[in-house]
């Protein structure tokens, strides 16, 4: 059953120096209980999306739809709104040490969140259920913890206490913004394994933005990989990681350390994202792309089926039998590329190819 | 028990600061020839006989540090001496005159804190608006008109003109509230708004940033995606995480609060401390002047115990002991 459908949003934001266009058109479904993995580098617009769809972005101008369990969310009045942050959908966002009010008692703050959205429940309840919220996260004696204040907590216990708070009123829906990037590496083991276990058992749906395609591989049912404020690639997981169709997605993959796609080495991704003022022509990933031909100058790709169930859709200009990491896709790619470019292409994927690889980022 | 420990350290400091403030005071004015009191009292044509005589009844003729010690030891027994001219008790005639000074700083700071605070919050969640625009004009005017002129600027455009036709509400001087709340208020709310403009101008510069800068923080978008009402994002996750270094600052302030207030009680014809003490460094009344300059230091040290107390309250963060 589909829970959200975001249908070719849009958001900009109007600056002194121009209009950013940070998310351009996205469109995307997350059934009940599943999880949906986001990923693409810093800038691409992950945030904003989600957080447009909470009416959390002031200022942007915002078109499409997001219907979720029958409303578009879009066209909703602060007071409705204000009835599906935190009780229907809820967010985790990526810094924990700066997401709790530093003056308040933890427990008063998931306190704060329950009686805000049921004011039949006492004082005293909403405490019952705090202890019991932080007792769920693996909070260690969680009657006395209930009182501390947050910088009494370590990073991993208040993002902890940050997913209990997402919990407590058995959203629908959490969005999780980039959950673990803040935290040490074996505590975002434990901060996964616990979203994942407690996803599973209240049947919740997942947005799980991240930079790790590493995180994805361990939880996304679905992939969508965006690109400067659109979606590259869109698939199920297994898709993107065995058949990824979208030269950056490819990119994406081989610049996991020691994966199959990389060999035992980094490889980054040449040159930095474009500017979202003044974006480039045609395909927007065209300065990057080492299979860049002459139709990406000046038309932008858009999404389309690449795989045979339909569902995998990527927005570039190869071939669809392109997808994959064989020998043979590689093969298909070359050969595509080697007819389709004449002078201005191949000199952009010179330049690409010349650049020193220390100056890509890695997202 | 942090807390019970925390006064007692800062009252023993405090008791350090006031004896080192007192000393300072008393050598810096004993150091001088006094023989200035001596002439004063003794009339023109005194003769060098009763200038001595009087000399040494006021106990000037003895070695300073047996003098010194005289002081102290009154000053444990919280005598603070005698004036010269009247022999009337100084802790007499500070009680006395205690009254329009207390009033006068009460009210002001009530008042510069509503003020400050208010116009801060309301420029701060609608930046860049008109309010906020004319309240930034308000603040630079407030801040570059020095307390005197803001005095004589409202006696001018407000307390004569309102007089002249009769409404004899506002007043000049000093009443007490024992002749009425309502006439304490007219007789000091000139004061207060003398002394409260600067500093509710500089209140709301520093209001007005924090808020900014606290709203940006994403302790303040997590308290929106909890569905919390806005009014309650802004003042009970906002404010109140802006008001700590508002009042950290109040602590620096209370310090300077006195210049102010004697300003404004001579502006104003009250004849409070402020009024007493310039009066006795005109004439070198050096009693009177140590025992303002000692009861000026103990308001501060105490006024900043308080403060800390409430910082500390105010942030769980901030550990006291
Ligand atoms: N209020 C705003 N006004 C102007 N530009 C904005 C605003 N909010 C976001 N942007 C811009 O929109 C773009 C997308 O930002 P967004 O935070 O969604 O990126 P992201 O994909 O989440 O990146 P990261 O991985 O770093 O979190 C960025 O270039 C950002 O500067
Ligand atoms: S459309 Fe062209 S430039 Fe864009 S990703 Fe595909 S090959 Fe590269
Ligand atoms: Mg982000």
């Amino acid at each position: 059953m589909t829970l959200l459908e975001v249908k070719d949003l849009k958001v900009s934001f109007p600056t002194a120096d121009g209009v950013v266009r940070a998310v351009r058109g996205v469109s995307f479904t997350v059934d009940a209980g599943r999880t949906l993995g986001i990923v693409g580098e810093s800038g691409s617009g992950k945030s904003v999306m989600t957080q447009t769809l909470l009416g959390l972005t002031p200022g942007g101008e915002i078109s499409g739809s997001a219907v979720f369990d029958g409303v578009d969310l879009l066209t909703l009045g602060e007071d409705e709104m204000r009835k599906v942050r935190g009780a229907q959908i809820s967010v985790i966002f990526q810094d924990p040490l700066t997401s709790m009010h530093p003056l308040y008692r933890v427990g008063w703050q998931i306190s704060e969140l329950i009686r805000a959205h049921d004011k039949s429940v006492s004082k005293r309840e909403a405490r019952e259920r705090s202890i019991d919220l932080l007792r769920r996260v693996g909070i260690p004696r969680p009657e006395t913890r209930v009182d501390d204040y947050p910088h009494q907590f370590s990073g991993g216990m208040r993002q902890r206490a940050i997913i209990a708070m997402a919990l407590a009123l058995s959203p629908k829906l959490i969005i999780a913004d980039e959950p673990t990037t803040a935290l040490d590496a074996t505590v975002q083991a434990q901060i996964l394994d616990l979203l994942l276990e407690l996803q599973r058992e209240s049947d919740t749906a997942l947005i799980m933005i991240t930079h790790d395609m590493g995180v994805v591989a361990d939880i996304a049912d679905d992939v969508m990989v965006m690109y400067a404020g659109r979606a590259a690639e869109r698939a199920g997981k297994d898709d993107i990681f065995y058949a990824p169709h979208h030269p950056y997605t490819k990119g994406l993959l081989e610049s996991i350390p020691n994966s199959s796609a990389g060999g035992d080495r980094l490889k980054p991704i040449t040159g930095q994202p474009p500017s979202l003022i003044r974006l480039p022509s045609g395909c927007k990933f065209h300065p990057r792309c080492g299979y860049v031909m002459d139709r990406c100058l000046s038309e932008e790709p858009t999404l389309r089926p690449v795989g045979d169930d339909g569902y995998h859709v990527s927005a570039c200009w190869l071939p669809t039998a392109a997808a994959g990491l064989s020998e043979q896709a590689e093969e298909i790619r070359k050969k595509t590329v080697r007819a389709e470019r004449s002078e201005a292409s191949e000199q952009i994927a010179e330049e690409i190819a010349a650049a020193p690889e220390s100056e890509g980022s890695v997202i | 028990m942090a807390i019970a420990r925390f006064l007692i350290r800062r009252v023993l400091t405090g008791i350090v600061v006031l004896w080192l403030v007192a000393t300072a005071a008393f050598f810096l004015f004993f150091a001088r020839p006094v023989n200035t009191v001596a002439h004063q009292l003794a009339g023109r044509a005194a003769t060098p006989q009763v200038i001595a005589t009087v000399i040494r009844n006021l106990g000037l003729n003895q070695p300073i540090l047996v003098q010194y010690w005289h002081f102290l030891d009154n000053l444990l027994h919280f005598n603070l001496g005698y004036s010269y001219y009247t022999q009337q008790s100084v802790n007499t005639m500070l009680k006395q005159d205690l009254p329009p000074t207390a009033s006068v700083v009460v009210g002001g700071v009530i008042l510069w804190l509503i003020a400050g605070l208010a116009v801060g919050i309301i420029s701060a969640t609608r930046a860049r608006s008109l309010f906020d625009r004319f309240s930034a004009v308000a603040v630079l005017i407030g801040i570059s008109l020095p307390t005197f002129v803001i005095g004589e600027l409202l006696l001018l455009i407000v307390f004569v003109p309102l007089n002249q036709h009769g409404f004899h509400w506002i007043q000049d001087q000093y009443a007490g509230p024992s002749t009425g709340i309502g006439n304490w208020i007219g007789h000091l709310i000139l004061p207060w708004i003398t002394l409260a403009a600067v500093q509710a101008a500089i209140y709301t510069r520093l209001t007005r940033g924090q808020l900014l800068d606290v709203l940006g923080e994403d302790y303040m978008r997590m308290a929106r995606a909890k569905g919390l009402s806005e009014r309650r994002v802004i003042f009970r996750h906002g404010v109140r995480a802006a008001l700590t270094p508002v009042v950290s600052q109040l602590g620096v302030d209370v310090g300077q609060l006195l210049g102010g207030v004697i300003v404004v009680e001579s502006v104003f014809g009250l004849n409070g401390l402020g009024q007493v003490s310039v009066q006795a460094i005109d004439t070198d009344n050096l009693p009177v002047i140590i025992g303002f300059v000692v009861l000026a230091a103990a308001f501060v040290v105490v006024a900043n115990i308080i403060v800390d107390l409430t910082y500390a309250l105010l942030d769980p963060r901030v550990r006291i002991a």
